[in-house]
């Protein structure tokens, strides 16, 4: 790893804005943020990944990966992070190393060729150059290679630092951010700057949800002037250092982005969420006041609590109807972080009933709100070995698993409803909006008729006759 | 004969690879009470496991060790071991398969000479079977990582010839990467009408091919059990399907003396036919009435599906055994393979094809080859889609990876059936967008205009 590398990572580990990393000691800080990880039991992407998910949903790039085939190539095109725009960041590009590259050094040649013709193809307004393990292990400086290539063809090309050795997905996140803050963020000026301009931060656009929240901001005639990065152009991202506040969402994946254009560019940021009604409104609320502050016409404020007012009550009324199809249902919430306590006030207020939220990846204030909404920790779980979940499920213990890919089969194998609420998702949950679509899905899965059928004993099961034999069949077969 | 064309390219555009080690792992799933294992960083498992999870729509049970960048610089024998006693105790497997990554191998470890060791000094392994094969990224694609992990299992795990104990009634089947579950299947049957039981290495029918069990199963959920792949030496006979899988065929013949029939493919007529030859003559039965009634219904459906596939300009990319397989069939029902891509030139049957040229390279090179020869089908997995998208023409998804279709497990693929199966599959996809014709589909129709002298430019 490069000196320059190394030193990154330590400044990482130091971020004073994450409170998480402030409540350590010094010595436990240096050590860093991720648990280690335990061979044979690890799961979960590496820091490469990390950086490729905060930065894939920049739309008009191309995004060229370093290193050997598999890197790219069993992970291209799986994310539903939507575009309005371009859909050049859906392709995937790479170097595919060879061995002949590896052993006689010439990994830089070959990157340096891969650069000359992704530009010649696709004439993007940027090239993204992500390293891995194997280029960072024989000593690739890429960014030597995108300085050059920057200067001999006149595109920004941008070095993406984070091997997949250097530790997990979410320190790959803030490596991503590092990046933009070294060679992207403040290059472009804005050609129109109002000071009702913000960015959002660690939102990706996954399945459309920027443009479940982006309206809401439009009328209140406040401008987004870059989402970091869903649904993103390379300029607005590059002129995005104008803003007079920065949203930042994904609780810390990007902390030190939004941190460090705070001391450089003078922009305030605050952690906020758009999932969950509360949490869609106190995010409006607080943007208005920051905005405010920051000389925008005091009469926002005004507006925003009449818009909050009257999308709760049009939320609430479209989630209503569901009451009686969902009320007293049990649900077992294994998500982590933010999403650990923002949807339940939803879920309580039809009159769900909450059997267990995860708080693996959540913060001490995440486990606070989780304690105030759900009267005490009595609920709260740590991690489920699957084999345990799967005999949880088994014995009734909930009728829906919320949750992500990983647990998906154990669910399914269970014959238990489950729905995806991670980032495979494929439908939209952001803001008012997505809270009644998150109840409709609810309702659809935990109601549909399909667990019925699945659930029917085998006609060589004890229980068959009994459950299902037709009076027909039953007299048909008496008479023969 | 075709021209094998290099790529000259730098920066590959849409892999149509997908990785060596994963080609292992799919192999190593196919044992029994498996879990298998990449030596290298997590995110090479990650990215490997939720390609796999796309495909199957199944857990899959594919482990790391976890390689930190300093266990990288210092040897990564420690994780090895701690990983191999965590996966032991935590999942109690009876089979852990290892596949090295592009990660480790750079650094150039001797992994089977760790594994040794850790095997010898380990009491808590004595009870799982632990196989390691060598599957850097930077080398070959799926077939070859599907096949190397075979070999690796026969040498590790099939105890040596034991002439006089063949059984007449077994076989041993050796399919390749691209034999779906439902193609096992398939064969399984075959070989059943002719009174063979069939051991297969590996044997993803019954762990891949979607399942609810009773129990909850950590490790693979089937396969081929460690005590048949113990005894192969027992069979009669050693069928492998596909080029990629004649390294371990000959393995297998090394250390059994079982003879060996390499069959290229499974699929089209005369493949069948020549499978259904050979199991007649090694049982000395005749076909039987059902298979008969097969091949008709085959020959039936090829005459029916020729006139929507002949002439039709068709581009395919696959591996190279699939690509053999598709550019055969596609040929045989009158259709013109206007561009083939291979992910590898791993195969010495690709400069047979009876195409122009065969090139080594990626989806943009399909996507680029395909509009230039104006393709009316593009035929590959899944990743094709945004090339047919751009292009606005049909794809045909077959290969790995297939996540936006379900059921791609449950095709069979070869054999009479599965080919007739196929056959009206691809028939179908130009039957569903027949030509509406208009009046300028015929722009020859017209005679050519006599060529009238311009009278207004008379000498100014």
């Amino acid at each position: 790893m490069s000196d320059a590398l190394k030193a990154k990572i330590a400044d990482i580990f130091e971020e004073p804005g994450c409170d998480k990393n402030q409540a350590k000691g010094t010595k436990e800080r240096k050590k860093g943020c991720s648990k280690p990880l335990t061979p044979g039991a690890a799961a979960g992407g590496c820091a490469f990944d990390g950086a490729k998910i905060a930065l894939q949903p920049i739309t008009d790039v191309v995004h060229l990966v370093h290193g050997p085939l598999a890197c790219e190539g069993n992970g291209w095109d799986n994310r539903h992070s939507a575009t309005s725009g371009s859909s050049i960041y859906r392709r995937g590009f790479t170097t595919d190393v060879s061995e002949v590259d590896i052993v006689m050094g010439t990994g830089e040649k070959r990157l340096y060729r891969a650069i000359k013709e992704a530009i010649t193809r696709h004439a993007p307004p940027a090239v993204f150059v992500y390293s891995t393990c194997v280029t960072a292990l024989i000593g690739d400086d890429i960014d030597a290679v995108c300085k050059h290539a920057s200067e001999k063809f006149g595109t920004p090309v941008i070095p993406v630092n984070a091997p997949g050795f250097v530790g997990a997905k979410n320190l790959g996140n803030k490596l991503a951010g590092e990046a933009l803050l070294d060679h992207v963020i403040g290059t472009i000026e804005p050609e129109t700057i109002t000071p009702l301009d913000v960015n959002i931060l660690g939102e990706y656009n996954l399945s459309g949800e920027l443009w479940q929240v982006k309206p809401l901001l439009d009328r209140l005639g406040i401008r987004m002037h870059a989402c970091i990065t869903g649904d993103a152009r390379y300029r607005e991202v590059a002129s995005s250092h104008r803003a007079s506040v920065n949203l930042m969402v994904c609780s810390t994946a990007l902390i030190n982005l939004a941190r460090k254009m705070e001391e450089r560019y003078g922009i305030p940021y605050f952690e906020c969420s758009f999932y969950g009604i509360e949490d869609t409104s106190t995010t409006l609320r607080t943007t208005a006041e920051l905005l405010v502050k920051r000389g925008a016409p005091a009469d926002l404020i005004e507006r925003t609590e009449a818009l909050i007012a009257s999308e709760e009550a049009r939320a609430w009324a479209r989630i209503k109807p569901y009451q009686s199809r969902l009320e007293g249902k049990r649900v077992l919430l294994y998500t982590g972080g933010v999403k650990s306590w923002s949807v339940v006030s939803a879920l309580q207020e039809i009159g769900m009933v909450i059997v267990g939220t995860s708080t693996r990846k959540s913060t001490k204030e995440d486990k606070e709100r989780i304690k105030e909404l759900m009267g005490g920790d009595a609920h709260m779980v740590d991690s489920i070995p699957p084999r345990q979940m799967y005999d949880q499920l088994m014995r009734g213990e909930a009728d829906v698993l919320l949750s992500g890919g990983r647990t998906q089969f154990v669910a399914l194998k269970a014959k238990v409803p489950w729905l995806d609420i991670n980032q495979e998702r494929h439908h939209a949950y952001g803001g008012y909006d997505g809270m009644v679509e998150l109840v409709r899905q609810l309702d659809l899965e935990i109601n549909s008729p399909v667990w019925r059928e699945v659930r029917r004993p085998a006609p060589w099961e004890r229980g068959y006759l009994e459950a299902d034999a037709e009076p027909e069949t039953a007299v048909f077969a008496a008479s023969a | 004969m075709a021209t094998v064309v290099l790529s000259t390219k730098s920066c590959a555009e849409n892999p149509l690879k997908s990785s060596t080690p994963l080609g292992a792992a799919l192999a190593y799933l196919g044992v029994e009470g498996s879990v298998p294992l990449f030596h290298g960083s997590q995110g090479c498992t990650s990215f490997g496991l939720v390609l796999a999870v796309r495909h199957y729509k199944e857990a899959i049970p594919l482990q790391t060790t976890a390689m930190s960048e300093p266990a990288t610089i210092l040897g990564g024998a420690d994780n090895l071991d701690e990983a191999l006693v965590n996966i032991t105790t935590r999942m109690k497997p009876k089979f852990i398969g290892v596949a090295s990554t592009a990660l480790v191998e750079t650094r150039g470890e001797d992994i089977a000479g760790e594994l040794t060791a850790i095997v010898a000094k380990r009491r808590e392994l004595d009870e799982t079977k632990i196989v390691f094969a060598s599957t850097p990224d930077f080398e070959g694609a799926l077939e070859d990582g599907w096949a190397r992990a075979t070999t690796a299992i026969i040498q590790s795990l099939v105890e040596a010839s034991a002439p006089g104990l063949a059984i007449p009634s077994v076989i041993n089947v050796l399919p390749g990467v691209h034999e779906t579950p439902g193609a096992v299947y398939e064969l399984k049957d075959l070989l059943e009408a002719f009174g063979f039981q069939a051991r297969f290495l590996p044997d993803v029918s019954s762990s891949l091919d979607g399942y609810v069990p009773d129990v909850y199963v950590g490790t693979s959920l089937g396969g081929s059990p460690i005590d048949e792949i113990r005894v192969m030496a027992r069979a009669v006979h050693t069928i492998a399907i596909g080029e990629h899988m004649r390294p371990p065929a000959e393995a297998l013949h090394a250390k059994t003396g079982v003879p060996v029939s390499v069959l290229p493919t499974l699929t089209g007529l005369e493949a069948s036919d020549r499978l259904v030859a050979l199991l007649s003559r090694l049982s000395g039965r005749p076909v039987p009435e059902r298979l008969r009634r097969q091949r008709g219904q085959l020959v039936d459906v090829m005459l029916d599906a020729h006139f929507h596939l002949s002439g039709k300009r068709v581009a395919v990319a696959a591996d190279p055994d699939l690509l053999c397989t598709l550019v055969e069939l596609f040929t045989s029902l009158g259709a013109q393979i206007v561009a083939a891509v291979s992910s590898t030139k791993n195969s010495p049957l690709l400069a047979k094809l009876p195409c122009e040229r065969v090139y080594i390279g990626d989806l943009g090179d399909l996507e680029q080859l395909a509009k230039e020869h104006q393709a009316e089908l593009l035929v590959t997995h899944s990743h094709g889609r945004q090339a047919a998208e751009a292009l606005e023409i049909p794809l045909f998804r077959i290969g790995f990876p297939i996540f936006d279709r379900l059921g791609h497990q449950y095709r069979p693929l070869g054999g009479y059936r599965g080919t007739r199966e196929l056959v009206c599959e691809i028939a179908n996809v130009f039957i569903s967008r027949l030509h509406e014709h208009k009046p300028d589909d015929f722009p020859l129709a017209i005679p050519p205009q006599p060529i009238v002298e311009d009278s207004r430019h008379v000498d100014a």
